[in-house]
């Protein structure tokens, strides 16, 4: 016999409480509430008991009598009525009141849709003499009913009527030992704030015939598509949000400063934020940010808002090939490469103000510790294999190639330039040792087959507790849809053994003495960084993890980090059988864009982050225009129009224009001192509003769901300066005594809710929040207040508090300073550009050092002809091309075409000058343009000479990410449009790099051209 | 509705004497005053009752777990089968279609009184299905029919119409 349950499902409340109060021997499995276990119905159902015929019982209450009767108690005919009434009376009604209450945030609401069946449960216990329901004792009926209203009446934050016999009877039950660890199994033993609950119910049908639908049939997740003054409040919403506000500041405790080192503690939520770790060979870009470090920094802090213990980690990932690369193209140790970078990241996220409790890195002692440790144990414990892999070597730079730094002819369509793992050509899969002719990118020369032995991770066989622990994370964790899809996507295709050693010599060692000179491949090296930053943290870093029981695991990521987190780095973990904590919330971003194209180092596109501060725009406003823009769900893209529209609308015009008011007026009309308030129906109802708000944000921020809640604010700040405008308080103060009374009311509501928004604020825009705060001189115990629980809107300052001095928060986007910015990093190449390409701005020491080749790069541009630059030149004509098409297609307004095809003409003209040409003869005669413009006998001469190893080493690089990029969507089955799209770059790129190597790409083309 | 659905039970079990029946709620439930005990209330519930009192403890299922699919099905009657909305119609028809796939009645190969109230309760959706839905619900339209044939059964009900040839002779089989 097989019983399934679900994480926060009450029915299978129901079904536990009863198992373990019967004691019948039972197999329980924990499955995902989407998990469909009765064969015969088209929704999944839960809980599902399957009897030893192999049929399946799937109503709980019948699971429930069943248990009860082989336990030998039959059902009685009261036990009977009982368990009917529930089913066909009482769930209706508890359906609703759930909906409302964990999904809506309408408690009040929940328990008047309860009132009746509560009052008939009253009636019937006044009437009894019996304890319990049917006897003496506690029966069947008892646990169902009580597992059915435990949610609700465990909350205590409900207000039900005069039900004190109800009461009663739901504390007996619920004290006994089965009731009580059933409700700690399946809700965490918190009712209606059970996170799991929540995840339940959001995968619940919407009750019929509810009130709440008729009123707003939005799915609550999108508060962009509620009108903002169009939600009614019910009165009682009213009365409940006036009776908040009236309780003011209670005496919580403040949330007291950080002491290092945090470690989980009793009865605390103890949340553990990873980001993903960044690469320390390049400068991260936006999307990197936005993806990761960002996004965690924003739960870290809405987490330490709600007074949980979190602990936010992250560092640099610094072993593996890439840095070895970069250290010999920077004439460079590996160590020395990771510490200049590791400081040009730790500078970047300082500036973005991302609050790291610890920024450590992957190359230190604790990690050769740590995961030598990991590595000793899954050896002994069987789960590592063995096996000879044939490897190209080339002597020349004493190193086996990765696939990605080998070229030769392809042995199936014989195209010469098929790459150690692929044929670009005809896309057949290729293993480096087949190739024909190989050659060693870096050096050319031809290298030879070694055989060399290495160790796998045998995936196969951690299959099977890896599913089991996937289906518990997953059913009972904030997995986002991406994640949850990634992770299937590879359950489905099956596991292989992957390799976990390297012959390099930039990694951990493997401690095995068979395997003396290896490493340890980076995918298994790197995950293991987060426990050995923990542990440079702090000694006593196992508390963290290697406490599942006491941790919550956050790990941020992008998308394309999934398998990694969510299979290949558990795997290790269950495999090492070391009780690690493993991961509960895997929030994966999709990508970010810029300006429809890809962020890309190697052409110059895109702003990274060493470069956002360079633009003057402060530190808060790009959080906010990130976070605003997180690509959550789908790709989004980064646009400097976009950046000032929204700079100027929402945070100038509708964020900071009202709380600067709100402000303004509490200093200009009452001398710094919040007016007495005497609230209206109208006040009240917008209290109601704030306060739906101010829940929204906290349910949204709950789940994640960072860029949803931050509409929250600002739908927050539009209700304010509805309300001003409306009051106009700068009339009334000139008005008689009850105008000059109103005038206060509204003043001291609005700025009361800017103090609100200071608190919610705090997780994006750090600064401005203390800003805001100094400005209104605003308790210190406010944020605890406002964000306990589901939230309340307290009135925090009150009548004689006095407010600081008021300012303006943000300043305009003006069009011309976009229109700077934008041609600064759209990767058109100018010579800025171009700079910026080749070195980072000399900052530290190791800048200084520049390589010939940068030169002489620079100087080809200065002197007019530069076929590289016109290669460059001829993709942005393309694209601009493209772009101005579009627009025609689009309609788009006559202005806006114009200005793209003035761009386009531009780049036509700078490209006739890169190619030696003259675009317009007569008017350059005789301008120093002539002096310089070399004959095409000149410009031949350039492609020739024009090798530039500095540049054929980034486009090497380049070449293999974009290889990379190309089979992993070929992997994935992506459309044959979007791959083409890759592969054309890609095979761009290779001309690039033939002609940076000297070579010429199309022999006949470009000799039919020049000559 | 329930009050006639529980005295053509009483007369499909045999019982001689007819029972005095109330009704409570909005919902109308029906409820069974008794003399030998409190009130019963819920149909399910009477309706066990009046199997019991009538000596066919095997309408019930002849085993616990007999028994505990039996009242499973009479649940989803009340709970899933009535006051269904228009839209829940085809879902309840395909899983029980699935769900007889392979079976004589729904608690297998003996008949209960799940059959029974399955049958009073459904009688209203299958007399307005059409004779496509009727042959795309194949199995349920087959166990309907066999149980508005049962000796005794379908008592205050008009029978439905089912074109056995067109039904039985289909792709099906």
């Amino acid at each position: 016999m097989k019983l399934f349950v679900s994480e926060g499902n009450p029915h299978c409340l129901k079904v536990l409480a009863v198992l373990k109060l019967t004691g019948v021997k039972c197999d329980v499995q924990h499955v995902n509430h989407e998990e469909k276990v009765v064969p015969h119905l088209s929704r999944p159902t839960l809980p599902a008991l399957l009897l030893p015929s192999g049929m399946h019982l799937f109503s709980a209450n019948s699971i429930c009598r069943y248990l009860g009767e082989v336990s030998g108690q039959p059902s009685s005919d009261l036990n009977n009525q009982w368990l009917e009434w529930e089913a066909s009376e009482l769930q209706p009604a508890v359906a609703q009141a759930l909906h409302l209450a964990v999904l809506q945030g309408k408690g009040s609401e929940a328990s008047s849709a309860l009132q009746g069946q509560l009052s008939y449960l009253e009636q019937s216990l006044c009437k009894k003499t019996t304890p319990f329901l049917t006897a003496e004792i506690v029966s069947v009926a008892d646990v169902v009913l009580w597992a059915a209203l435990y949610p609700i009446l465990s909350d205590h934050g409900l207000v039900l009527g005069d039900q004190g016999k109800v009461q009663n009877w739901f504390e007996r039950v619920g004290m006994l030992a089965a009731c009580e660890s059933a409700a700690q199994e399946v809700l965490q033993g918190k009712g209606l704030k059970s996170e799991a609950l929540k995840a339940y119910m959001q995968k619940q049908p919407a009750p019929p015939h509810s009130q709440a639908q008729k009123r707003d049939n939005q799915p609550c997740n999108s508060p962009e598509q509620v009108a903002d003054g169009d939600r009614v409040m019910s009165e009682e919403e009213i009365l409940s949000a006036t009776v908040t506000w009236a309780k003011g500041l209670a005496d919580r405790p403040m949330i007291s400063d950080r002491q290092h080192p945090i470690l989980p503690k009793e009865g605390k939520r103890n949340i553990l934020v990873t980001s993903a770790l960044p690469y320390v060979n390049n400068v991260p870009h936006l999307g990197n940010i936005i993806g990761c470090v960002l996004s965690a920094d924003v739960y870290a802090r809405y987490g330490r808002l709600r007074g949980w213990n979190v602990l936010y980690v992250c560092g640099t990932d610094e072993y593996g090939t890439a840095t070895e690369n970069k250290a010999r193209e920077e004439g460079l140790t590996p160590q020395q490469i990771c510490d200049k970078y590791h400081t040009v990241h730790a500078s970047i996220y300082q500036w973005f103000q991302v609050d790291f409790d610890y920024f450590g890195r992957t190359t230190t002692e604790k990690q050769t510790q740590i995961a030598q440790n990991i590595f000793w144990r899954l050896h002994e414990r069987g789960f590592l294999l063995e096996d000879t892999v044939e490897q190209l070597r080339c002597e020349m730079c004493q190193r086996f190639l990765a696939d990605r730094f080998v070229e030769g002819t392809c042995p199936f369509c014989a195209y010469p330039e098929a790459r150690g793992d692929q044929c670009d050509k005809c896309g057949k899969l290729i293993n480096a040792v087949e190739l024909q002719e190989p050659k060693c990118k870096v050096c050319n020369q031809t290298p030879v087959v070694r055989s060399s032995k290495h160790l796998f991770l045998d995936l196969p066989k951690l299959e099977a507790p890896l599913e089991q622990w996937l289906e518990k994370s997953m059913g009972s964790g904030d997995w986002t849809a991406n994640a949850k899809q990634i992770t299937r996507s590879w359950l489905r295709d099956g596991l292989k053994p992957r390799c976990i050693t390297r012959d390099l010599k930039w990694g951990t060692p493997v401690p095995h003495p068979d395997f003396s000179d290896k490493v340890f491949y980076v995918w298994f090296d790197a995950p293991i960084g987060y426990l050995s930053i923990t542990a440079n943290y702090t000694d006593q870093w196992e508390k963290w993890w290697k406490n599942p029981e006491q941790v919550e695991l956050y790990n941020f990521m992008a998308k394309d980090n999934v398998p990694f987190h969510s299979v290949v780095f558990p795997c290790s973990l269950l495999g090492a059988q070391d009780n690690y904590s493993l991961v509960n919330h895997l929030v994966a971003t999709e990508y970010l864009n810029y300006e429809d194209t890809k962020f890309s180092k190697s052409r110059g596109v895109g702003v990274f982050g060493d470069m956002a501060k360079d633009t003057g725009i402060p530190s808060d406003v790009w959080r906010f225009y990130l976070l605003y823009l997180r690509p959550e769900g789908q790709d989004s893209a980064f646009s400097w129009a976009d950046m000032a529209i929204k700079n100027n609308s929402e945070l100038l015009n509708n964020l900071g224009n009202f709380i600067n008011r709100a402000g303004m007026f509490v200093s200009k009309f009452f001398e710094n001192c919040v007016p007495a308030m005497d609230l209206q129906p109208e006040d009240k109802r917008l209290l109601a509003l704030v306060g739906w708000e101010l829940k929204q944000y906290i349910s949204l921020m709950d789940k994640v769901k960072i860029r949803d809640s931050l509409k929250c604010i600002l739908n927050i700040s539009r209700l304010g300066n509805q309300y001003i405008q409306v009051n106009e308080p700068w009339k009334k103060i000139k008005g008689g005594d009850t105008d000059r009374q109103r005038a206060g009311t509204v003043t001291g509501v609005s700025v009361n809710i800017a103090c609100l928004l200071s608190v919610m604020l705090l997780p994006y825009m750090p600064t401005v929040c203390q800003t805001i705060r100094e400005q209104l001189n605003a308790p210190p115990t406010v944020t605890a207040t406002m964000l306990q629980g589901t939230g309340n809107f307290v009135c925090c300052l009150p009548a004689g508090h006095h407010i600081g001095v008021v300012s303006p928060l943000f300043q305009k986007l003006e069009a011309d300073q976009i229109e700077d910015l934008k041609k600064r990093f759209g990767g058109q190449q100018t010579e800025e550009e171009e700079t910026i390409w080749n070195k980072p701005k000399a900052s530290t020491q190791a800048d200084v050092v520049t390589q010939p080749a940068t030169t002489s790069a620079g100087q080809t541009v200065k002197n007019g002809a530069d076929p590289e630059r016109a290669k460059e030149l001829t993709l942005a004509v393309a694209g601009q091309g493209e772009k101005v098409r579009a627009l025609k297609g689009q309609k788009a307004e006559k202005a806006v075409i114009a200005v793209e095809v003035d761009k386009l003409l531009d780049l036509k003209k700078q490209l006739a000058l890169a190619e030696g040409k003259n675009q317009e003869p007569d008017q350059t005669k005789g301008t120093k343009n002539t002096q310089h413009a070399p004959s095409p006998a000149t410009t031949a001469q350039a492609v020739i000479n024009k090798a530039d190893p500095e540049r054929a080493k980034e486009l090497t690089l380049a070449v293999a990410e974009q290889g990379e990029k190309v089979r992993m969507l070929k992997g994935q089955k992506a459309e044959k449009a979007a791959i083409t799209t890759e592969v054309d770059k890609l095979l761009d790129l290779k001309k690039q790099l033939a002609l940076a190597e000297g070579k010429n790409p199309e022999p006949t083309l470009t000799k039919g051209k020049k000559k | 509705m329930a009050l006639k659905e529980l005295s053509s039970l009483e007369k499909a079990l045999g019982l001689k004497k007819p029972n005095k029946y109330s009704t409570q709620g909005d919902k109308k439930v029906p409820v069974l005053q008794r003399s030998n005990g409190p009130a019963l209330s819920g149909l399910v519930t009477i309706a066990t009752y009046l199997v019991r009192e009538a000596n066919r403890a095997e309408l019930l299922g002849e085993s616990a777990e007999h028994r505990a699919i039996v009242q499973q099905w009479l649940e989803y009657r009340v709970t899933k089968v009535d006051g269904c909305q228009k839209e829940d119609i085809k879902t309840i028809l395909k899983d029980l279609n699935t769900y007889l796939e392979d079976k004589v009645y729904l608690a297998g190969n003996q008949f209960t009184l799940a059959d029974t109230l399955m049958y009073y309760g459904i009688h209203h959706i299958i007399v307005d299905l059409a004779v496509q839905e009727k042959e795309k619900y194949v199995n349920v339209t087959r166990w309907f029919d066999h149980v508005q044939h049962y000796p005794g059964i379908r008592n205050h009900l008009p029978p439905v119409v089912v074109l056995k040839n067109r039904v039985y002779t289909g792709s099906h089989h």
